[in-house]
């Protein structure tokens, strides 16, 4: 692959453009909803417009700064999306409920956050030499939700949250980010051994039995959360993360289809061992039996809802704040999506959807520009858990497969997802910085240089 | 490496090529099944939180949506409720609709074809859908005037229409009640609130008709202008033709007999011409025209007047159908002659009738839609008198029309008499078995050469003293507010 032949444009302007019209997304948003309820333009209107467009602005002039090669498509479609996220939310708050400012807090912070990494952070590789840091880290923060004394308890059937004085987070999200640092790191430093031994059979190169651990591993974990805390979705989302990083540190096709044939036994057992695993295949399969519909817990009212949210939304929408989301439960988090199709129509959700894939597609790019296998790896993996989680997602919501607890990534009410996703933003930010850069040719005093391969 | 990322990529473009695939299914193709499946509450609250268009009677609202609850934008809200009960109907969240709530959902709703370029202009706009408003042809001042003369806990209907054109002047009946009992988005109220108008004897909301369209009762001897005026359609009698007048018919085949109203004048003639009969509203010649023509005879006129059929479609009300009973033996016959035993009809269909004879035996279509507009104002239809059937020939009409205001000038309907002005009527008493109650009719109109309004009253249930003070003399009320407008 040739690379930097020209020099290096850093297009932040372009950047400033984008971010412009994402700002009027969520912005026009969220005057559509004011317009439609008795509270127009209210104190709190221009109190969160002002914030919002403060902190996209900061967030530009750190990437100046900071990283000035990144690639500049993938703020402005963050910021619409948050901000799109914002209004809806707010959209949804009754008299007396605050989610819609516990949401622009949580925005602010998790932006916040983000500059902090990547001010700090410099180049993304230094967070190889954090492998098994990260696997540890994992560990503790899945554990964390069924630790006593710090756990939040069973919430809507899932154990995956823990409690910090007055609020509630979920660990799984942050372990996302660094789980997938430990498949980047470890298998950026391990794939030739996973390479070159094994045998052949047919066109397929077997792993060894001792290189297949770390996939058993995960495999592992993600059985465990869903056993232990009972989250169908995260567990998915892992192994998914994984599968991806391997297949693209070995280029082997025979690990995804192990890592399918495991999911799908693991899927099988636990739909024959595990009750919500089977109510969740049930809901979906029968949602409109009437047993099924009206059952409690685990009934398909939730998804059946959604669907006729979203037919009567049909092609346009009936408009922002015109429809009837309160009759979906969960409007403002998991059917969102949902909220989505209602009010701003087919053509409204699709729009949302290709933001996704552009995001995603952006992180993909980075992963091929980076020049290092650890880079390639995380950013591959990163941008791939955002698609794989809309898909789980959206999926789900439109009854295209079983409909499993994640959250939609930047939209969905809810701290934790926005704190990791702004994370998984600033990482590929990053990436992106270094792959659209100038070749920087000084020797890394960090890590040793890798040599990539190109195929 | 580059490789497998494009492969990922690619992975992931065909899950979001799926997901894309999944919403079009159900936000275009199973749209409509969704839309309709019965769990789907999104249409009946659409429909009960949308702004409705009103319902207009003399320029003023009966029926319209007003700022609702958090739970809803909009209201439904009847001003004057028991009033228009009956026309307007009910519109509720857990019990449906009725009435022109129902007929007119499409209008009302703002649903129907010709809104669709509002429906349009909403989409883009994104504004609230909002419905045609609905003006009736009711007049508020006779409604109230006729709703009045009512005494309250008594049944009864009264229906005032132009026979001209068929439009509804007034159209009333007790018991009524408030349809915003149960109009309100609170459940426990609207429970509350059916609970507690059921509990009023005469009225149940399950039943989809009553009042003037809907209660089937024994019409009595205001059936006996179908007799006549099949009499002199058969050719077999004329305005000369002497008939029978015993005391008492013997019914045969049985050992009953049919007696003429003791009270009355019949009895002093032992024959009687068509004014007499008509005037003292003797039993026994009609009973003997029955049976000499035979029942066919006597179903076809009474079909030709409405009995068995329906009343258009301009009316928008749900009616019940008026009865005259098939394969009736002899005695069966003479007493279905007189509007007993198994005839039956609505208040409704006995105005009609009448109207019929009053516009030269054409009936018009009952019309209670004056207009119909978008919300701009724009008319979006405005229905025009349309001839329904033609029950007999201007003749006959014409002859019964003079006999009819012998009947309110010399005879028994002398209450409905309005000074100045040619009535035209019959009264009739239907028995209600043994009970010495009578469900007491008058129908009639004037002027009876050009005629302006028809009224049909009956009153539920009453001795023979009350129902003749509450039918004649109350018909003379509202012809004269009629005619003096």
């Amino acid at each position: 692959m040739i690379l930097a032949i020209t020099t290096p444009k850093p297009r932040r302007n372009v950047e400033l453009v984008l971010l412009v019209l994402a700002l009027a997304v969520g912005i026009g948003a969220s005057a559509m909803v004011g317009l439609n309820s008795p509270a127009a333009f209210d104190g709190d209107f221009w109190f969160q417009s002002s914030l919002l467009i403060v902190a996209a602005f900061a967030f530009h002039m750190i990437l100046r700064f900071r990283a000035k090669y990144a690639d500049p498509i993938i703020l402005p479609i963050v910021v619409a999306l948050n901000g799109l996220g914002l209004a809806l939310i707010h959209r949804m708050d009754q008299p007396g409920e605050d989610t819609g400012n516990n949401q622009l807090r949580w925005t602010l912070l998790a932006m916040a956050v983000s500059i902090v990494v990547i001010w700090f952070l410099k180049d993304h590789r230094l967070l190889r030499r954090f492998t098994f840091i990260s696997l540890a880290a994992s560990a503790v923060l899945l554990v964390l939700p069924i630790v006593p004394g710090i756990s939040a308890g069973e919430v809507l059937g899932a154990s995956v949250w823990i409690r910090i004085g007055p609020m509630t987070f979920q660990p799984g999200e942050i372990a996302k980010i660094t789980l997938a640092i430990f498949f980047a790191g470890y298998l950026s430093s391990n794939r030739d051994l996973i390479l070159l031994a094994g045998r052949k059979i047919g066109p397929m190169q077997l792993p060894r039995f001792k290189d297949l651990g770390p996939m058993i591993t995960a495999w592992l974990v993600s059985i465990g959360i869903l056993v232990f805390q009972r989250d169908l979705g995260t567990s998915i989302l892992f192994f998914g993360l994984f599968i991806v990083i391997i297949y693209v540190a070995t280029s082997r096709i025979s690990w995804v289809v192990i890592g399918v044939i495991l999911i799908l036994g693991g899927g099988f057992l636990a739909s024959r061992f595990f009750s919500h695993v089977a109510f969740r295949l049930d809901s979906w399969w029968n949602a409109f039996t009437p047993e099924v519909f009206d059952r409690s817990p685990g009934g398909s009212g939730q998804i059946v809802q959604g669907l006729f949210g979203m037919a009567d939304g049909g092609l346009g929408g009936t408009g922002l704040g015109q429809g009837r989301p309160d009759l979906v439960p969960f409007a403002n988090s998991d059917m969102i999506v949902a909220l989505i199709g209602e009010e701003l129509g087919l053509i409204g959700l699709f729009a949302v959807v290709m933001l996704y894939m552009l995001l995603f597609t952006r992180g993909f790019r980075a992963a091929l520009g980076a020049r290092d296998a650890f880079g390639k790896l995380l950013a591959c993996g990163l941008s791939f858990a955002i698609a794989l989680q809309c898909f789980v997602v959206i999926g789900g919501v439109t009854r295209l497969i079983p409909l499993t607890g994640l959250t939609t990534p930047f939209l969905a009410a809810g701290g934790s997802s926005l704190l990791a996703n702004w994370i998984i933003v600033g990482l590929l930010l990053m990436i992106s910085n270094t792959a659209r850069g100038p070749v920087d040719t000084t020797p890394s005093t960090h890590a040793p240089t890798e040599a990539v391969q190109t195929s | 490496m580059n490789h497998s990322i494009r492969n990922s990529w690619m992975a992931a473009v065909a899950m979001f090529a799926l997901l894309f695939g999944a919403i079009s299914y159900v936000q275009v193709i199973g749209a409509g099944d969704l839309n309709d499946n019965p769990w789907n509450q999104r249409a009946v609250l659409a429909n009960y939180c949308n702004d409705r268009g009103a319902i207009i009677v003399g320029g003023k609202p009966i029926a319209e949506s007003v700022a609702g609850d958090e739970t809803c934008k909009y209201q439904r809200s009847y001003a004057q409720p028991e009033l228009y009960a009956g026309i307007t109907g009910y519109f509720s969240r857990t019990y449906g609709s009725t009435g022109l709530e129902q007929q007119l959902r499409d209008e009302l709703a703002g649903s129907s074809d010709q809104l669709f370029l509002d429906r349009v202009s909403q989409i883009f706009l994104g504004s609230q859908p909002k419905g045609a408003s609905v003006e009736l042809t009711l007049d508020p001042v006779i409604q109230k005037l006729a709703y009045d003369l009512i005494p309250d806990g008594q049944r009864g209907s009264i229906v005032v229409t132009n026979p001209k054109t068929g439009a509804i002047i007034a159209m009333v009946s007790k018991p009524s009640y408030n349809p915003n009992l149960i109009a309100t988005h609170d459940p426990a109220k609207e429970k509350a609130g059916y609970d507690q108008i059921n509990q009023v004897p005469g009225i149940n909301l399950n039943q989809s008709v009553s009042g003037p369209t809907g209660e089937l009762l024994a019409p009595g001897s205001v059936f006996k202008l179908v007799d006549t005026a099949a009499a002199l359609s058969s050719g077999k009698y004329n305005k000369d033709s002497v008939l029978p007048n015993p005391d008492s018919l013997p019914l045969p085949g049985s050992s009953a007999s049919l007696p003429n109203y003791a009270g009355g004048n019949c009895s002093t003639r032992n024959t009687a011409d068509f004014p007499f009969a008509l005037e003292q509203s003797c039993n026994t010649p009609f009973a003997s025209i029955a049976l000499d023509l035979g029942q066919q005879a006597i179903a076809d006129q009474a079909s030709k007047f409405g009995f068995g059929q329906d009343f258009g479609d301009q009316l928008k009300l749900q009616s019940a159908v008026s009865i005259f009973p098939k394969n009736l033996d002899q005695a069966a016959l003479a007493q279905s002659a007189v509007g007993q035993r198994d005839v039956r009809a609505t208040p409704l269909q006995i105005a009609m009738m009448t109207a019929a004879i009053a516009n030269k035996g054409v009936q018009m279509k009952p019309n209670l839609i004056k207009t119909v507009r978008a919300p701009d104002l724009r008319v979006i239809s405005e229905p025009k008198a349309e001839a329904l059937r033609t029950s007999t020939s201007p003749d006959i009409a014409s002859q019964i029309t003079q006999w009819m205001t012998d009947v309110v000038s010399k005879g028994i309907a002398s209450g409905a008499a309005v000074p100045g002005v040619q009535v035209a009527g019959k009264t009739g008493t239907a028995q209600l078995g043994d009970s010495g109650l009578n469900n007491s009719w008058f129908t009639g109109f004037a002027p009876a050469d050009d005629p302006q309004v028809a009224v049909t009253i009956v009153m539920e249930g009453v001795d023979v003293s009350t129902g003749a003070k509450l039918t004649s003399p109350n018909a003379k009320k509202i012809f004269e507010a009629v005619l003096n407008k």
